[in-house]
């Protein structure tokens, strides 16, 4: 275990300490670490303060997280043809620094942009057109074949994204999705030499805005941890509130979505209102509904006393026979079961091989839940929730998400049930980052693992910021589940994972 | 064919023209009790109708003639369509022997046009739904047939007005009321199909993918799509009236009493679509063949019992 550096959730460790294997070794560890129970929690390049290029894989497996790192030439056999898991890494890689993973099965760009070294680009792309061209698309030939192709601009209001179909009449036989119209490059601005550290929270928590919580904790716990920040105990209570808050807001509204996506308006319109509660209790903490402002390096940036904590257990009291009583009616209404039940479907083969997370991988029966398994902020005292059906299709992503529902129902009574007033952090905190450090933060926001990664250089500046949304692992999933599916049935299938544009495009 | 031009007729023609719209209201009204809300105001559609046609069209640069000649061919067949159906039991506008085969072929029409429309957009959807809408809606044309067929066996005649109006009128309240029941449900099935409603189609969604209709009339604005709703409206009046006159007479005597009657059943009818969308979600496009052949095979089994060998 000597290639592998053991590490734990949200600590600073020096960056002489990380492995510097050579190519081979490294390659060889990592396909043997994710090959059975590892999947990939962080896996990206970086220039070193020398201007070299080098990798470094943040792994985990079972309860533990190890990260281990490489230099990297400007060709390397890629680790895709081993492990599907790696897929989007490489291509991440590749665009983001002009290094070519050969053998790579699907090498296209992910965001469409240059890289960042001035090397000639990977994929044969010229930037400065306004659509920069070299894109083929996966093709299925033959007679009755035919092509559809879906966006970026949608009817909803929804993200943009594009996604193309081959289908036979109704049936699909494979999707390819190709995102990236979002891109705002969130890592080069979280890297920007001399950006101000106030700024930065900011930046973080509009990576993805449904995600506002889930990233700006993540962020918080890096800065901390290298800044050697305390956070007392309500403060960490609160955050982890805030947490399942966003948790619940989200999930009620996909459900409600769902079920408008099927057609039975009920639920729709009763999950619609009850998810502008949630969002209200959010707005009752941090002021607004999304929770923006609320989580802030040191702690939090309000105080949250007694009246709050029983306005929010109040509502919590108050809210909860309502959903329960509209769960019901969604999920005993047997055209709906029809609609859910066997469509959109990943086996829990397949969703190992993806390396799923979130409530898309636990639908399909991997139990992952960063809660449990790297627990931060309060929530080691907080009870793993079960899942009931994990067969991978509509039916039960949705589930799924119910169970969640009702497990943050009661989660967040009991962390408020110690009753101890939160104060807000100073407005301007002094601080700076420890040198020469690596940290990597884990949370399980909604949608599923989200984690971010710092390092800094000599002088305690941010060399390079990695951000992750659950979405980046979670996308593959979507596409392989509408395989032999109906084309109709996408839109179902699609709001049944309800991935992130946005935190994918960073 | 009979011409004789009567005030009646005409004046009942155009109440049923004028409320097509309002009666649309009604399905929002009962879809938005269920969900707990307010709905939109009653007179919405006539809103959105003026609305419409106070707006321009904007026309794809790929398309031609073609385009512009589906809402009109569309609109146009869906309100002759009217002037032959006889409302609260007063005699139709115009009639004649054979009415009904022609009149199912002039909706025939009207979808063959959308359908050129949609698939001279050359957009993928379009053709997707196109090719979902001449599906189903083959499917539910045996249905109709099968309903004709019958009446003619019951009524001896091929014409609205002499289904309903005629010495044999059918209807619930006839010594064949089993088999109108049938016929019922059976015609309440193709209205839902015809109309593009919950369980076969979803007229409220956004999602391209899943849509039958909604998705060929996507590229029509402005006035065109003013007659394209003006002519669902029409259809879906219609199927109702249809519906309505099988399940009442309208023998009162009093004419003006067999209107308000009338009225009162297709505001039940409307509310009774409203209703089926709010308790069941839409069924997987592949079942939604299954749905509509359970109308023929209702039908079917209604002819049969009228056969002589049966009897």
């Amino acid at each position: 275990m000597d290639n592998l550096l053991q590490v734990t959730n949200g600590e600073a460790v020096s960056r002489s300490n990380i492995p510097n294997l050579d190519f081979n070794t490294f390659r060889q560890t990592i396909l043997d670490e994710t090959r059975h129970n590892g999947f990939i929690v962080q896996f990206f390049a970086y220039e070193d303060e020398e201007k070299t290029l080098k990798l470094i894989a943040v792994i985990r497996s079972g309860l533990h997280l190890y990260v281990t790192g490489c230099s990297l030439a400007d060709e390397y056999p890629a680790l895709t043809v081993e492990n599907e898991k790696f897929h989007m890494f490489e291509r991440e890689i590749a665009e983001q620094f002009g290094v070519h993973p050969k053998n790579h099965p699907w090498l296209k760009m992910v965001r469409y942009h240059e890289n960042y070294r001035g090397k000639d680009d990977v994929f044969g792309n010229d930037y400065t057109e306004d659509i920069p061209g070299n894109y083929p698309y996966f093709t299925v030939e033959g007679d009755s074949v035919h092509e559809v192709a879906v966006g970026p601009v949608h009817a909803g209001i929804i993200e943009p994204g594009h996604f193309r179909f081959q289908c036979a009449g109704e049936e699909v036989f494979s999707l390819e999705i190709q995102l990236g119209y979002q891109h705002r490059g969130a890592e080069k601005l979280l890297e920007q030499p001399g950006m101000a550290m106030n700024r930065l929270p900011v930046i973080a928590e509009s990576i993805a805005g449904d995600t506002a919580i889930g990233h700006s904790l993540c962020h918080s716990q890096a800065i901390e941890a290298l800044a050697g920040l305390e956070v007392d105990e309500a403060s960490k209570i609160i955050r982890s509130v805030a947490l399942e808050l966003e948790r619940i807001a989200c999930h009620v509204g996909d459900l409600g979505a769902l079920s408008g996506d099927v057609a039975f308006n009920p639920p729709m319109n009763y999950f619609g209102r009850i998810r502008g509660e949630f969002l209200n209790l959010s707005m009752t903490m941090a002021g607004n509904r999304f929770g923006k402002g609320l989580v802030r390096p040191g702690g939090i940036s309000f105080s949250v006393l007694a009246e709050h904590r029983k306005i929010i257990c109040d509502k919590i009291a108050s809210e909860t026979p309502g959903i329960t009583n509209v769960c019901d009616l969604l999920f005993s209404a047997h055209t709906v079961i029809a609609r859910f039940e066997n469509t959109g479907t990943v086996p829990r083969k397949l969703a190992e091989e993806l390396g799923l997370v979130g409530y898309s991988g636990r639908a399909s029966g991997l139990s992952y839940d960063a809660r449990v398994t790297f627990p931060t902020e309060a929530y080691d005292t907080v009870k793993a929730n079960v899942n009931a059906r994990t067969v991978g299709d509509v039916f039960a992503r949705a589930s799924v998400r119910r169970e969640e529902i009702m497990h943050s129902l009661r989660v967040i009574p009991e962390l408020l049930s110690k009753n101890i007033d939160a104060q807000p952090i100073p407005f301007a905190p002094g601080y700076t980052l420890a040198p020469d450090s690596f940290v990597v933060t884990i949370n399980e926001a909604w949608r599923g693992e989200v984690s971010h990664c710092l390092l800094t250089d000599k002088d305690g500046a941010i060399l390079r910021y990695k951000v992750k949304d659950p979405s980046f692992h979670n996308w593959t999933g979507l596409a392989m589940s509408l395989r032999n599916q109906g084309i109709s049935d996408f839109p179902l299938c699609n709001k049944s994972f309800n991935l992130s544009y946005c935190g994918f495009d960073l | 064919m009979d011409f004789t031009f009567s005030l009646a007729s005409f004046l009942s023609f155009l109440v049923a023209v004028a409320l097509a719209p309002l009666f649309m209201g009604v399905i929002l009204k009962v879809k938005a009790f269920f969900a707990g809300k307010q709905g939109p105001p009653w007179l919405i559609k006539y809103y959105t109708l003026i609305k419409l046609l106070r707006k321009g069209s904007v026309y794809s640069t790929s398309t031609t003639f073609v385009f512009k000649l589906g809402p009109i061919v569309s609109f146009v067949t869906a309100l002759m369509l009217l002037l032959f159906f006889p409302f609260a039991g007063l005699p139709p506008v115009l009639s004649f022997h054979g009415d009904v085969v022609i009149l199912f072929y002039l909706l025939g029409l009207g979808r063959f046009f959308t359908v050129l429309a949609a698939l001279d957009t050359a957009s993928p959807f379009e053709g997707m739904g196109a090719a979902r809408e001449v599906f189903f809606s083959a499917l539910a044309e045996a249905t109709i047939f099968v309903i004709i067929a019958l009446f003619f066996r019951l009524s001896g005649s091929l014409s609205f007005a002499e289904y309903f109006t005629g010495v044999h009128a059918v209807n619930l309240w006839s010594e064949s009321a089993a088999l109108i029941f049938l016929v019922l449900i059976a015609l309440f099935i193709v209205l839902l199909t015809e109309n593009s409603r919950v369980p076969v189609d979803d007229p409220a969604t956004h999602l391209e993918l899943t849509m039958i209709h909604e998705v060929m009339i996507l590229d029509h604005s402005g006035p065109d799509l003013a007659l394209i709703e003006m002519g669902a409206f029409f259809k879906m009046l219609f199927y109702s009236s249809f519906v309505s006159c099988l399940l009442f007479p309208f023998h009162t005597g009093t004419p003006l009493f067999n209107v308000i009657i009338f009225y009162i059943i297709m505001t039940l009818v409307y509310a009774t679509v409203g209703l089926i969308e709010s308790i069941t979600a839409r069924y997987k496009m592949d079942m939604v063949p299954n749905f509509i052949l359970t109308s023929f095979a209702l039908v079917f089994f209604a002819i049969i019992l009228t056969m002589e060998f049966v009897q």
